[in-house]
């Protein structure tokens, strides 16, 4: 390594630290200053908890004064339920849009890319009016079907990215091989997609996981809200409870993080693949 | 094991027509090559005899059935494909037990044709390893065992060599001559290569611009070629092909003459004076000399050094070159003119439209 490569090296790492420094600082802040106590949050935010501060009353009350495992449930119901659907059907329509020529396939697959321009929140009146007519207002299906919605078209186009990069051989020798059409995709196609869908998957599930807008306007009982909801009962117009607020955000940050790391490896592949090859 | 029969098949994408009319029948259990220049339709061809492409009108029968609305798996056919298409997550014993699966062979007998694939191809020690850890050659062997464990009535290989390096080519050619030996199938193989398809084929079938330009033995396409494109294809170096014209017929005899070559004596058949002929002479039938049926001058330009044998190129009066193959340690120098004749029987003559003409 020339001295010159080797300052661009460093150049580029001190961007990168910056940059991770500020991505990961508020979370850091967030679940320090959930273990401290009130005046210690306020006194001297910046600082670890020590024997002086640390404190555990924001869990406790969190706990005691709300149904937070019934919303953490509902956030996990809702997002894993939603991201299973999203990566199937997402996959299956990928596949379906790519390999097969069928009457109106062009015209679908544009009718899905208008999805990923328009905000799915520009129809929350009429999904609101959808789930009331529909009998689904204040259940986790009406999220659910949302969030399916809003999730899919994404999923789609970059599932059918990945999946014109399978050489088409493969598919034609499992037709020579005798595997019908359904094994093709589940036993050869999607077995190859793997870094891609970890790739969706994050990016389906992290947007979900933090909504607020579609649990508050559909859900209006503690038995569907979602934790993000949840947390909003601690913020007050007048007086907020920041020990519950951080506690229940640092168990909110909890699982996405847990998910991200395990993905993670795999969505590093599913980002870079292709752009190297 | 079955015979294979194709009738007036054409295949059109749009506007352009890639196969055009094709007939061809194949014998049970002989060993077809499909050679021609790239993008001339053999993968074509190849692929709709497996029915992973639809025909754009005529028939296919494999074993005397009528295959045509038949799905791959129904034909009786295995395809090995050039890029060798193996299951990147599956072990080697997947790769070749996956389609077996589906077409109701039961687990014991699937095991026994992967052993018997296996020691055929020698396998036997990569049975667990996954494609990524294989080299180029063990992939091709597993992608032909994949398909020997079919037991296909029918055998349809994609440039099956054309990813590997020379030696490797080389020995893979002679282990593919060797498993038809064994298994007494029919196999069709596509490729572009002339060398692979004189040493493999019963017969070859040349193709051009999705057509057939001629079937025959290799021995027949090389030594009587049906037209100029088949002249011009078989053999390396090309034939050497000079321009003629019929100057005067004289007792049932044509005269051919030409700028760069002396003249010559064929029988005149239906030929008129003042006919346009190309006639062609092999570099390697070319021998030094004085006079012969067929006698032409240049200067030589250039000579490549192979070994066995050198190549001469050779500039003619009428300004184009020529090759002819020059045996033994003493080469011309650059600059030497000589004088190459050949035999009657080498020579070649073809009529305008491009078809043989008898000498
Ligand atoms: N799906 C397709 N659409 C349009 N043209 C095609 C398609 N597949 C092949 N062709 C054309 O058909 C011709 C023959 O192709 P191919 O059979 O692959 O040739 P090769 O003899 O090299 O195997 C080529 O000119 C190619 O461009
Ligand atoms: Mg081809």
């Amino acid at each position: 390594m020339t001295t010159d490569q080797r300052a661009r090296s460093i150049g580029v790492h001190l961007v990168l630290i910056a940059y991770s420094l500020l991505a990961v600082g508020p979370i850091l802040l967030v679940v320090m200053n959930s273990f401290k106590v009130r005046s210690a949050i306020f006194g001297s935010p910046l600082a670890l908890p020590d024997a002086s501060t640390f404190s555990l009353v924001g869990y406790e009350k969190v706990f005691r004064s709300s149904h937070i495992l019934t919303y953490y449930s509902n956030s996990l119901i809702v997002t894993l339920v939603s991201m299973a659907l999203v990566l199937l059907f997402g996959a299956m329509a990928a596949w379906a849009l790519t390999e097969y020529r069928f009457r109106g396939s062009t015209a679908l697959a544009l009718f899905l890319s208008i999805g990923i321009m328009v905000p799915i929140r520009l129809g929350s009146v009429a999904i609101l009016n959808m789930m009331r007519s529909a009998g689904l207002n204040d259940t986790l299906t009406a999220l659910i079907l949302v969030y399916v919605a809003q999730g899919l078209p994404m999923s789609i186009f970059i599932l059918s990215e990945f999946i014109q990069q399978i050489p088409k051989d493969l598919r034609d020798a499992a037709r020579c091989d005798g595997v019908p059409e359904t094994r093709i995709f589940f036993e050869v196609v999607a077995p190859l997609l793997r870094p891609a869908i970890a790739t969706v998957a994050v990016f389906t599930i992290v947007p979900i996981w933090n909504d607020l807008w579609f649990p508050l306007i559909l859900t209006s009982s503690d038995s569907t809200h979602t934790v993000t909801l949840g947390v909003q009962q601690f913020l007050g117009q007048y007086i907020t409870d920041w020990n519950s607020v951080l506690a229940a955000l640092s168990m909110a940050i909890l699982p996405v993080v847990v998910i991200y790391v395990i993905l993670s490896r795999q969505l590093i592949a599913g980002l870079t693949s292709g752009a190297v090859k | 094991m079955a015979n294979l029969r194709i009738e007036q098949l054409n295949k059109r994408y749009g506007a352009t027509t890639v196969l055009n009319n094709v007939n061809l029948s194949i014998e049970d259990g002989e060993f077809v090559v499909l050679v021609g220049p790239s993008g001339c339709g053999k993968s074509t061809l190849l692929r709709m005899i497996a029915g992973l492409d639809g025909a754009s009108g005529g028939d296919i029968h494999i074993a005397g059935k009528l295959v045509n609305a038949l799905a791959p798996a129904e034909r009786g056919i295995a395809m090995v494909f050039q890029s060798y298409a193996l299951y990147p997550h599956m072990n080697v014993r997947k790769n070749m037990t996956f389609g077996l699966k589906f077409t109701g062979v039961p687990p014991t007998e699937r095991e026994r044709r992967v052993a018997e694939a296996a020691r055929m191809l020698r396998l036997e020690e990569l049975l667990e390893r996954y494609p990524r850890d294989l080299s180029g050659g063990q992939r091709q062997r597993v992608a032909i065992g994949r398909a020997i464990v079919r037991e296909p009535a029918v055998f349809l290989f994609d440039e099956p060599l054309s990813n590997l390096d020379a030696a490797l080519r080389v020995s893979t050619r002679v282990e593919i001559a060797n498993l038809h030996r064994l298994l007494k199938s029919t196999i069709v193989y596509v490729t572009h290569d002339q060398v692979e398809a004189m040493t493999l084929a019963d017969r070859i079938v040349v193709m051009n611009k999705g057509r057939i330009e001629q079937v025959g033995k290799p021995l027949d396409l090389y030594y009587e070629p049906a037209n100029l494109f088949v002249a011009g294809f078989i053999g390396s170096p090309a034939m050497n092909f000079f321009e003629a014209e019929v100057e005067g017929i004289e007792g049932g005899r044509a005269r051919v003459a030409g700028t760069a070559f002396r003249n010559l004596d064929i029988p005149a058949g239906s030929l008129k004076v003042g006919d346009a002929l190309t006639v062609g002479v092999r570099p390697e039938h070319l021998v030094r000399g004085e006079a012969g049926f067929f006698a032409a001058e240049g200067v030589v330009e250039l000579v490549e050094r192979l070994g066995e044998a050198s190549f001469a190129y050779l500039r003619r009066v009428d300004g184009r070159m020529f090759v002819a193959e020059v045996r033994g340690r003493q080469t011309p120098a650059p600059g030497e003119t000589m004088t190459l004749v050949a035999a009657s029987p080498d020579v070649h003559v073809f009529d305008a439209s491009g078809l043989r003409v008898a000498t």
